[in-house]
């Protein structure tokens, strides 16, 4: 006892701030934590604030579409990437659909393609709305995600009117769309176009020279290119450690190769180039999007699928009352038509990086195997080395900047 | 940079050692023994010539007909030359072992946890081999084709009764 207050009483510290082993406190950020924005879960050793030591835990939503689309004729595996990421599923849902008319080596006609690259880029712009405007409320400033997030429901209702869907799209088909884009939807892509840019620059105004919003992200979680490199990131987080990698450039899908836009590069690594880099790809969508619709214009108009009857559906009227559509709708829903036997890997540029689908076919029905790259899973297994040291807040917004989507991550 | 220069590479540094597999879609894709398969993986990423830095996946696919039952799967990107190589090596089951590339790519930690998750292939040297989105004590490896995904008595999509 006496020791005990000699030890109170003296100017020694009670306990030895040197030992990193002292006091440590384990601490759960999720399954259901409002900064995961998803369900996963980290389990962490803290000291006081800091971060000492993390392992995380997923699979909390894992849903074994790999085995499912085992079983799955192609046209019934495009709602199983629509649960990938959640929050630009119209890409996953076209790189799937490319997939497949690569396997079956189906020509698209220019104006599909077009008409592709503006629902992607549409896509792109509501997911990067969402992580730039959670990063913003992560870091303290909540009005800047309700103006954009007004923005994100337009999108949802240009979906809508092309599809009839909003979150899971099931958008478009193997060989094109399932329908022409209507004269409202035009409208309203058009419509978009010109209150976004206000919208976007008010939003940016907010972040960009705020000082609070600077030395939140400034110098957090900076990884170098070498390191994303060897952790295999990619998309807007391995841009922002300066590294120009990007699949509609490097292997251009949709003509994209004809589109005149910049790929933003960071320099740093940190929260901060990601989210300018986000930030700049939502205006390069932008003139992708105006491109693409000018180039609509000069294309043969109603055109909105290739002709392919083997693969592609014939309109329903008909198989009532045309044999030969009958024939075409039979045998492409009971899976009769032959199909090459092949390997195919397609990447396309997600939102979050590189998605890629690589299949196996073997001639039947269903993909013999079918594996997704999914880049927020690969993203997101340096987290957890890359916040020990980290603060427990910079660790939140260094997770936020890496927009992990859960379904995606689990699959 | 083109296809039949990285092979004529490859060839080159690993005589008698690379097989290349005919594919539709350009991407070259060589079959190689376990033994190689790291050296070959090294060598894809530290040769200043062909620079295959970034590990795009790692999967693998079940062949229950087949000698050797397990295909491991490596999607290799040469960022600075914009060529891809997909490098397949053939296991023996069931308990198929393969040494680790994270000694090449810290990256292929979660995608070998992955491809153990899911085919039970032994990493070996791996950091950390653990189920990664199955719960810890499931003792079976899912994505094996003998784990039927449907109720394996169900009639109505057997390919007998559709005449093939």
């Amino acid at each position: 006892m006496s020791e005990f207050i000699s030890k109170m009483t003296s100017n020694q510290p009670v306990f030895d701030d040197n030992d990193p082993q002292d006091e440590l406190i384990t601490l759960n950020i999720g399954p259901t934590h409002p900064a995961t924005h998803g369900v996963f879960q980290n389990v962490v050793q803290i000291d006081g604030e800091r971060i000492v030591s993390g392992v995380s835990t997923i699979g909390y939503i894992h849903r074994a579409f790999e085995k499912i689309a085992e079983h799955r004729p192609f046209y019934q595996i495009t709602p199983l990437t629509d649960r990938l990421n959640y929050c630009s599923a119209p890409i996953n849902n076209m790189g799937w659909h490319m997939t497949v008319e690569k396997l079956l080596k189906i020509e698209i006609p220019k104006r599909v393609q077009y008409m592709r690259v503006i629902v992607m880029e549409l896509a792109r712009i509501a997911d990067h709305i969402i992580c730039n405007g959670i990063l913003g409320v992560d870091t303290g400033a909540f009005s800047g995600f309700l103006y954009v997030m007004q923005e994100r429901e337009f999108i949802y209702e240009i979906f809508e009117e092309i599809c009839g869907a909003r979150l899971t799209t099931n958008i478009g088909r193997i060989g094109g769309f399932e329908r022409d884009f209507n004269a409202i939807a035009f409208e309203k892509i058009r419509e978009f176009l010109n209150r976004y840019p206000p919208v976007l620059k008010e939003f940016e105004e907010m972040f960009v020279r705020n000082r609070i919003f600077i030395e939140r992200t400034s110098g957090v979680a900076a990884v170098t290119p070498e390191e994303a490199l060897d952790y295999s990131w990619s998309g807007p987080i391995l841009r922002a450690t300066g590294v120009d990698y990007d699949v509609r450039v490097q292997n251009p899908y949709c003509s994209y190769e004809e589109f005149d836009f910049e790929v933003p590069v960071g320099t740093t690594g940190d929260v901060y180039d990601r989210f300018m880099v986000r930030n700049e790809e939502m205006w390069q969508s932008l003139r992708i999007i105006e491109q693409a619709l000018e180039k609509i214009e000069k294309e043969p108009k109603g055109v909105f699928h290739a002709e392919v009857p083997d693969f592609y559906l014939p309109p329903k009227e008909q198989v009532y009352t045309n044999m030969e559509a009958l024939i075409y709708h039979f045998k492409i829903v009971m899976g009769e038509v032959d199909t090459p036997k092949a390997e195919v890997y397609h990447a396309v540029e997600g939102a979050n990086g590189e998605l890629g689908f690589y299949l196996i076919h073997d001639g039947g029905r269903s993909p013999y195997r079918l594996h997704f790259r999914r880049p927020s899973f690969v993203n997101y297994q340096m987290f957890a080395p890359m916040s020990a040291g980290m603060l427990i807040s910079d660790a939140i917004i260094n997770m936020s900047s890496l927009n992990v989507i859960a379904g995606e991550l689990d699959a | 940079m083109e296809n039949s220069f990285l092979l004529e590479k490859l060839q080159e540094n690993f005589p008698d050692k690379i097989v290349e597999i005919p594919d539709a879609h350009h991407l070259l894709t060589v079959l190689v023994d376990v033994e190689d398969v790291i050296d070959i993986l090294r060598f894809l990423k530290g040769s200043n010539e062909l620079q295959f830095i970034h590990l795009t996946d790692i999967t693998a696919a079940h062949y229950p007909h087949l000698e050797k039952e397990f295909a491991i799967v490596y999607h290799i990107h040469s960022l600075v030359h914009n060529i891809r190589i997909r490098v397949k090596v053939f296991l023996d089951g069931p308990n198929p072992e393969i040494p680790t590339a994270t000694v090449v790519w810290k990256g292929a930690n979660w995608m070998e946890r992955e491809t153990y998750d899911f085919f039970g292939v032994n990493f070996l040297g791996h950091p950390d081999l653990r189920r990664i989105l199955n719960v810890d004590d499931m003792d079976v490896f899912p994505m094996r084709k003998e784990y039927p995904l449907e109720d394996p008595n169900r009639v109505d999509k057997k390919d007998l009764y559709f005449g093939r």
